[in-house]
């Protein structure tokens, strides 16, 4: 199992997730949000983390920093180490400790992410107070002056409200509450897809920026595979909760395997190409609460045999930094259509 | 289904010197701030520009869903910027609209058949209770929805099909002219393109009319005939959707243009990044409006705003560096 | 496809909303509790009169037998001019409903009318309307209606009329908050698109999406206006006597409550537990309404 891992670095991994299992255990019924997922992040790596509504992508991140709601979520089972804390044995007091000051999320809406009765400078201040044990409140103010600064907003602004501020400005914000404390691991779940194109451009600029001054890890959940391409180095891609390529970015883009990651490319309209009709996937995500058996993405899978309904495929080590899981590579003659050219 | 062999360049909408201003308590926003453009028959065009910029309130003043300050549109050469009553509902029919968000578009307490059958009812396309059934299962078949939808609601379906019923509810008044406004923006990539290939199969089949609104210049650029930019309430460029692509003029359409990220490695454009962020619509100074945020603004750009000028056949822009240029 | 001979809508009939909502109700103990309660309280009132002669058992005195303690003859014991209080509770029901239901349905017209109109229109006519409810809002409910029945005199109709007034601003104002949340949305643009009129737009769209808040507030206020109308009549303003309503009940057993409290006891508890099913129904109704808890 272990030679399997392909994502690994020399050292200590920053985020190491194994086996989780996330169910949404509802009235009458469950949804299986997570099932099965492995992750291992390096110091200073960005992990690009791929996939559609409801692919697990958000669970997982939240269970990671354990913020899943419970109830309804239960982590039925999994390992989840976050720079060395084991996430799942964590008190809650010292769970809160870890929040924050080790690991750290950025959300997709600025608009509900802030408390809109403080000022950004106190929002930003409180995050550092809480975690910075010899600093006085005063102390952890100018700090949140300063982070200011280092996200592009002059200081004076640190007494403005939320409200005063653009909808960029505001998630320069947030990213400037997630980094205060110098995280190791940050999670950022779409955060420039509420922005437009060019607030988008100048967020991720700041973000790269920071992480790389920084040298904070990274999980960037998006479902933009154009900003993965422009800031990841390591992709995964999910699917109905597991998932099913992952690898470096070179060997996810340029050497694609999973049948779904290349129907993912082939829906996107590219500028760089004229073509008359998209090449959409058919068919909808299945049911969370009613998965296939087998591949979950065999119903929807243009190369999809029978076995692929009999058993769920493992991800299996397919190049260097390279693993997919689809049970259509036991035959080692097939290939996808994609990248032919 | 008709009107397949008519293509002739004939403009289907007219828009001249279009202003929607909006009173508010701090002065008066020039959300749509006079916009001209045309239209030709079966084509379309798409309005891109980031939130904020008009583009929702120009399809919206288009389908007279709000009153315009002032300016002319001018639909198959007559002018329904002021009409009322029987003539406007007489319009209604013609002209349709996709909306943005397919979870609050559709009534909730009003099942699929319900919804597309509402149009048939109001202007009775059909009559007689069974008439009206067989029109709405055809229009299901048309936007691929499977038959045995005829009874849920909206609440129990995935974004995809809901905007299927939404465009089966526009297409179900056999409208000439439809505004999309962002009908992909709030689907999954996978769903997305599914949607972009019916409205296409469906322009082709009935010889439909668009015009798109959207922010995601890649999506307009499969899309769309010609695409117009704005930028607070103007717009800035015009040309056909390849030589905008090739041939971007305005500064603002550049940055736009580089900003999008591009699925694949290293191919990502020289970008250039935009100082601050879009100025308030109300009450704008009379210059040019991007000249702020401007890479290349200088004494040129002091004095009144630009006008959109053809600088080469199809090919409009607003901005006095360009103009010169040329 | 038009070749079927079942018609598709009859092919894939299934549950409606209100079925949905049933169902879920159905989970909820309390709400049934409520349910059964107010049906029981329905049924009494509308079949009073098949069980009790109104002349003799209700209002009819008989002095030999006053001011009994219950006992298996009167269940509930005799009031001080020998009426049967079981009876009288019984036949009470019919007034006590009656006063609450028809308050409230007069209140619901009249509010959910101007309601709707403040909401969806806005501007000057919701000012008019929003300061002329918070006028009548303004003015303690009992001292209006108070006021109200001493203006237009004692009666049955004129105490439903000052009890449905007093209810009439909260009304108005659920409406109009409803409806103000259900006007943006994109479905009201698009029947707009489709060229449906603004009263058409306000009858199908919006007025069935602002239910579920109408309803459950419907259910709460007509337990108020039973206490309301009970605290009137207590007063004397109400139900004229010897009508038996609850709230007169309660008032004539006031003066025997030391040595004969089961005067007082009995319709005291007849209205709290009318009371208590009718908000246990409404909050039922409100859980069960709530879209939140859909998938």
């Amino acid at each position: 199992m272990e030679e399997n891992k392909v994502l690994e670095t020399g050292s200590e991994p920053v985020l190491d997730i194994e086996n989780l299992v996330i169910h949404f255990e509802l009235e009458d019924e469950t949804v299986y949000a997570v099932n099965g997922v492995d992750m291992k992040l390096g110091k200073g790596k960005i992990l690009g983390l791929v996939g559609e509504t409801g692919a697990g992508k958000t669970t997982t991140a939240l269970s990671a920093l354990r913020l899943v709601p419970d109830p309804p979520g239960v982590i039925k089972s999994g390992k989840i180490m976050v720079a060395g804390h084991d996430m799942m044995k964590l008190t809650p007091a010292e769970l809160q400790k870890v929040r924050g000051k080790e690991v750290s999320m950025i959300f997709q809406d600025p608009m509900t992410s802030l408390n809109p009765v403080y000022t950004v400078g106190q929002q930003i201040a409180e995050s550092i107070y809480l975690h910075e044990e010899n600093m006085t409140s005063k102390e952890a103010y100018k700090r949140a002056e300063e982070m200011l600064e280092l996200v592009g907003i002059p200081a004076y602004r640190a007494g403005d409200y939320p409200h005063q501020f653009s909808g960029g400005m505001k998630q320069r914000v947030v990213i400037a509450i997630a980094l205060a404390c110098n995280p190791k691991l940050l999670f950022a779940d779409e955060p420039t897809t509420a922005l437009d194109v060019t607030i988008q451009a100048q967020v991720l600029d700041l973000m790269k920026d920071l992480i790389k001054k920084q040298g904070t890890s990274v999980v960037m959940i998006t479902h933009d595979l154009g900003i993965v391409a422009e800031t990841c180095d390591d992709v995964a891609v999910m699917y109905a909760g597991r998932i099913v390529e992952e690898g470096s970015l070179e060997a996810v883009f340029n050497q694609t395997m999973h049948p779904y990651t290349e129907g993912l490319f082939n829906s996107l309209p590219n500028i760089n190409e004229d073509m008359e009709e998209l090449k959409p996937i058919p068919g909808l995500m299945p049911d969370p609460t009613n998965l296939p058996k087998g591949c979950a993405f065999a119903p929807r899978c243009p190369y999809a045999t029978e076995r692929c309904s009999e058993k769920v495929p493992e991800l299996k080590k397919v190049g260097e930094h390279h693993r997919v899981a689809c049970s259509a590579y036991e035959d080692p003659s097939f290939h996808i259509a994609r990248r032919s050219k | 289904m008709n009107n397949t062999e008519n293509h002739a360049a004939a403009p289907i909408l007219e828009v001249k010197h279009l202003k929607k201003y909006f009173k508010t308590n701090k002065g008066t926003l020039h959300a749509v701030d006079d916009v001209s453009f045309t239209i030709e028959k079966g084509k379309t065009l798409g309005v891109v520009g980031e939130s904020g910029c008009g583009k929702s309130t120009t399809g919206r003043v288009i389908l007279r869903l709000l009153d315009p300050t002032s300016g002319e549109i001018l639909f198959n050469g007559k002018d329904v910027a002021h009409i009322k009553g029987a003539e406007l509902h007489k319009m209604r029919k013609e002209m349709q609209m996709i909306f943005q968000d397919p979870f609050s578009s559709l009534d909730p307490r009003k099942t699929v058949s319900q919804i597309i059958a509402e149009p048939i009812q109001k202007y009775k396309i059909v009559k007689g209770k069974e008439a009206i059934e067989k029109r709405v299962l055809e229009l299901m078949e048309t936007v691929g929805l499977a038959e045995r939808l005829y009874n849920t609601y909206p609440h129990e379906l995935d974004g995809g099909r809901r905007q299927r019923v939404g465009i089966a509810r526009a297409l179900a008044m056999e409208p000439q002219f439809i505004v999309c406004d962002e009908p992909v923006s709030a689907l999954d990539v996978s769903i997305q393109a599914q949607i972009l290939n019916l409205l296409k199969k469906l322009q082709r089949e009935m010889g439909l009319t668009y015009i798109f609104i959207t922010h995601d210049l890649s999506v307009v650029n499969f899309f769309a005939d010609d695409i117009a930019v704005m930028y607070l309430g103007q717009l800035v460029e015009k040309a056909p959707a390849k030589e905008l692509f090739r041939n971007p003029l305005h500064p603002y359409t550049r940055a736009l243009l580089s900003a999008i990220p591009i699925p694949e490695i290293g191919k990502s454009r020289d970008r250039i990044l935009l100082k601050g962020e879009i100025s308030s619509p109300i009450d704008p100074p009379d210059e040019c409006r991007f000249k702020k945020r401007c890479t290349d603004a200088d004494g040129a750009c002091e004095g009144c705003c630009p006008a959109l000028t053809e600088v080469s056949p199809g090919h409009f822009v607003a901005c006095a560096h360009c103009i010169k240029a040329e | 496809m038009a070749d079927k001979n079942v018609s598709v809508a009859a092919k894939y009939k299934k549950r409606s909303q209100a079925g949905e909502i049933w169902h879920r109700m159905r989970k909820n103990k309390g709400a049934m509790l409520g349910l059964v309660i107010v049906a029981l309280l329905v049924f009494v009132a509308l079949f009073a009169d098949v069980f009790l002669d109104y002349e003799t058992d209700v209002i009819g005195q008989n002095i030999a037998q006053r001011l009994q303690h219950p006992s298996a003859q009167h269940i509930m014991g005799t009031d001080d001019v020998g009426r049967d209080v079981f009876a009288r509770l019984l036949y009470g029901a019919r007034f006590s409903l009656a006063v609450g239901v028809a308050a409230v349905a007069f209140a619901l017209v009249v509010g959910v009318l101007f309601g709707s109109v403040a909401g969806f229109f806005g501007g000057r006519i919701e000012e008019v309307i929003m300061r002329i409810s918070d006028m009548l809002a303004a003015v303690p409910s009992i001292l209006m209606a108070i006021a109200i029945v001493s203006a237009i005199g004692q009666s049955t109709l004129n105490l439903m009329i000052a009890v449905g007034v007093t209810s009439v601003p909260q009304f108005i104002r659920i409406t109009r908050a409803a409806v103000m949340t259900v006007r943006n949305q994109e479905y009201i643009e698009a029947a707009q698109s489709i060229g449906l009129s603004k009263f058409e737009i306000i009858w199908s769209h919006v007025l069935p999406n602002c239910l579920s808040p109408i309803i459950v507030q419907t259910t709460l206020r007509v337990a108020s206006a039973i206490i309301s109308a009970s605290s009137l009549s207590f007063l004397g303003l109400g139900v004229p006597s010897p009508d038996p309503e609850w709230g007169s009940m309660l008032s004539t057993g006031r003066k025997f409550i030391r040595g004969y409290s089961y005067l007082t006891v009995f319709p005291g508890l007849a209205i709290m537990i009318t009371v208590l099913a009718l908000n246990l129904l409404g909050d039922g109704l409100r859980d069960a309404m709530d879209p939140k808890l859909k998938r």
